[in-house]
């Protein structure tokens, strides 16, 4: 599908990106998903936190909110309860969302709110040049763990099932047909939505970890991933090592806006 | 202004009432003594009437709530104190930078850290001038009773919507816990400051001609907002000279207001030998000190009061220290404000500084006493 020009501010371009970086692909995956939903231009605002990813706002043609480092949901929170009947895009990298931002993310799961969280998850904090984050693997390497890193990541859509969101995917820059499609399952979920979109980082983290350029990198990516609807067929051994890809959870539960706006309605008589 | 009802309040409700006259209708916040009143009363009032008050994880993204608010178009107050100012910050900042209204009450507690959390002190005078990084502005109203509290937010309410500037109301656990009569002003008389609903064709978020009405997300104005230093379009910018223009902007819009920002009151002799000046619950030792000197013993004596504290009010310091001999600064703390008083004073009369930092206020025999050592 092409991308709508419309969506895109195309003489902010060309973006501020290193070769071979994935935050392209999931930004173009995000533009799609949105023409594919058929949203009014006026109804999407796209708001994001602070790195590499987070400058997706500025590319996009829409109401775009770029906020500080970690703190895109608690903005984001604000103007849902605001306007709710607008739909709102948080782009936010692994850092960002997972270490300085941690309590923004399960906060907004436990409320239920209705933002459609994209974490571009690359396990690494690119824009201040390859420090490890809640999401970086254990023994990888980074320069604030220069001989591997000892702590262990968050598992990042167990943290926010447990936390109380109500749809949860995962998919990758190698995929972007089907990232595409989990936006617009997140996008269409009423409640709060986590889409961790992983991503290459060959400059700050592949290459420090030996995992090659970009190619080797999306290839080890894809390969690495297996669709959860497979691995409910595959047993423990098999799944050693891989990442599952797809929707890991949906439900249905009470929705914060439209709760608290009844409410309003209610008490006003 | 018609004035009728009178209604005994405290300060941290004619606070939060006075937020409500003024259109506000978002509240984000998080308990923190002394100024959880206020939460409390938006909690109870603001469904009632079609508002949203929510109680957020943190400090932090109370700040950050009531910003993406008063950019889905409304009006917008959060409160807190000392410790919780200090986690505000760095939102401040970005309010401020990407010129976002809204209102910050600090009712002020003894510091620094968790200090005496319900002792009054006067300590975050600095803070609120200078707590969030870089060269920024900001509107700072100290007021010295409840009815000030409850006029003194409307007013900003109002300049921040006009100005796109957010505006300190920096009051203490005094002022928050003391219980006063405000006359409220009959529906519809209230001076509130209204929304443009008519966009210019051309219009630009961060026009370099001068201030822009805000126009709220969702209504297709695609523009983007960033605390990034951004051009005319909200688009970052890292270009010297549109750097220093954007900061410029910034401090040029309160000078060119600066008349509707700062309002100080004087009382007493004309031609003082001995002047107070006091800002916040200090001035009400002072008023009563001089009332007696002046009004009763005729003495030379007169009291500056200072509603803002900043912008600091420049020149009404230099047209006091021009006819007093000696100004006073009672201050609950260990001398912040009177620094600001010397600059302007600059040597043209004798600047004596009266701190109390013990939890307590300053009494108005503390400040006589001084006065009458001055004045012989």
């Amino acid at each position: 599908m092409q991308l709508t020009q419309d969506f895109l501010r195309t003489k902010k371009l060309p973006h501020i990106w290193c070769p071979g970086c994935g935050n392209g692909i999931v930004t173009a995956a995000l533009v799609r998903a949105i023409e594919r939903a058929g949203y009014d231009q006026r109804e999407v605002v796209i708001v994001s936190g602070i790195g590499c990813s987070s400058r997706a706002a500025g590319y996009l043609n829409f109401n775009t909110l770029h906020t500080t480092h970690g703190r895109a949901l608690a903005f984001a929170t604000g103007l849902k309860m605001a306007r709710p009947e607008l739909t709102l895009f948080v782009i936010m990298g692994d850092g960002d969302c997972s270490a300085i931002g941690g309590n923004h993310f399960i906060h907004s799961a436990r409320r239920n709110i209705d933002l459609n969280a994209i974490v571009v998850n690359n396990h690494i904090y690119g824009m201040t040049g390859g420090q490890h984050s809640p999401l970086t693997p254990t023994g990888m390497k980074a320069t604030t763990a220069p001989g591997g890193t000892l702590e262990r990541a968050f598992d990042l859509l167990e943290l926010a099932k447990g936390a109380g969101a109500t749809f949860g995917a995962r998919g990758n820059a190698a995929q972007p047909r089907q990232l595409e499609q989990l936006i617009t399952r997140a996008a269409k979920h009423k409640g709060f939505s986590v889409v961790e979109a992983l991503s290459p980082c060959p400059i700050a983290y592949g290459r420090r970890n030996k995992l090659g350029g970009a190619v080797e990198m999306l290839k080890g990516m894809k390969e690495s991933s297996v669709a959860v609807e497979r691995a409910a067929e595959m047993d423990e051994a098999d799944l050693e090592g891989k990442t599952l890809n797809g929707v890991l959870f949906s439900n249905d539960a009470p929705e914060f806006s439209s709760e608290y706006h009844r409410m309003i309605k209610k008490d006003q008589g | 202004m018609a004035e009728t009802k009178p209604v005994l309040m405290q300060g941290n409700e004619a606070c939060a009432m006075g937020a409500i006259s003024a259109g506000v209708r978002f509240y984000a916040g998080y308990p923190i003594t002394p100024s959880t009143e206020v939460a409390e009363i938006m909690a109870a009032k603001l469904p009632e009437i079609g508002g949203v008050f929510i109680q957020m994880e943190d400090e932090i993204a109370s700040m950050a709530a009531v910003i993406g608010a008063s950019i889905g178009g409304m009006r917008t107050l959060t409160a807190t104190s000392g410790p919780g100012f200090s986690l505000k910050q760095e939102n401040l900042g970005y309010a401020i930078m990407a010129e976002i209204p809204c209102v910050v009450v600090n009712v002020q507690r003894m510091g620094p850290s968790t200090g005496v959390p319900t002792a009054p002190a006067q300590g975050d005078v600095m803070q609120a001038r200078w707590g969030t990084h870089g060269d920024h502005p900001i509107i700072v109203f100290s007021p010295s009773s409840v009815y000030e509290t409850y006029y003194l937010t409307i007013a900003a309410v109002n300049l921040s919507q006009k100005l796109r500037q957010p505006v300190i109301m920096l009051l203490d656990e005094v002022i928050g816990h003391m219980r006063e009569k405000v006359f409220i002003p009959e529906a519809g008389k209230l001076l509130v400051e209204k929304s443009s609903d008519q966009i210019p064709s051309d219009w630009k978020p961060y026009d370099e001609k001068g201030l822009t009405p805000l126009v709220p997300f969702g209504f297709g104005h695609y523009y983007h907002v960033t605390g990034l230093f951004h051009d005319q379009y909200g688009f970052p910018t890292g270009d010297p000279p549109h750097v220093e223009r954007a900061l410029d902007r910034l401090h040029a819009k309160l000078e060119k207001y600066r008349d509707e920002i700062v309002l100080t009151n004087y009382i007493g002799h004309k031609e003082p030998r001995v002047a107070i000046v006091a800002y916040g619950c200090t001035v009400r030792s002072a008023r009563s000190v001089v009332k007696k000197a002046y009004w009763q013993d005729r003495l030379p004596v007169g009291l500056l009061s200072l509603q803002t504290i900043w912008p600091f009010p420049a020149r009404e310091i230099e047209a006091l220290a021009k006819q007093a001999d000696v100004i006073i600064v009672p201050e609950m703390n260990m001398g912040q404000l009177v620094g600001e008083v010397e600059r302007y004073v600059c040597g043209q009369a004798k600047v004596v500084p009266l701190n109390r930092y013990d939890g307590e206020m300053i009494t108005p025999d503390q400040i006589s006493e001084l006065i009458g050592r001055w004045l012989s």
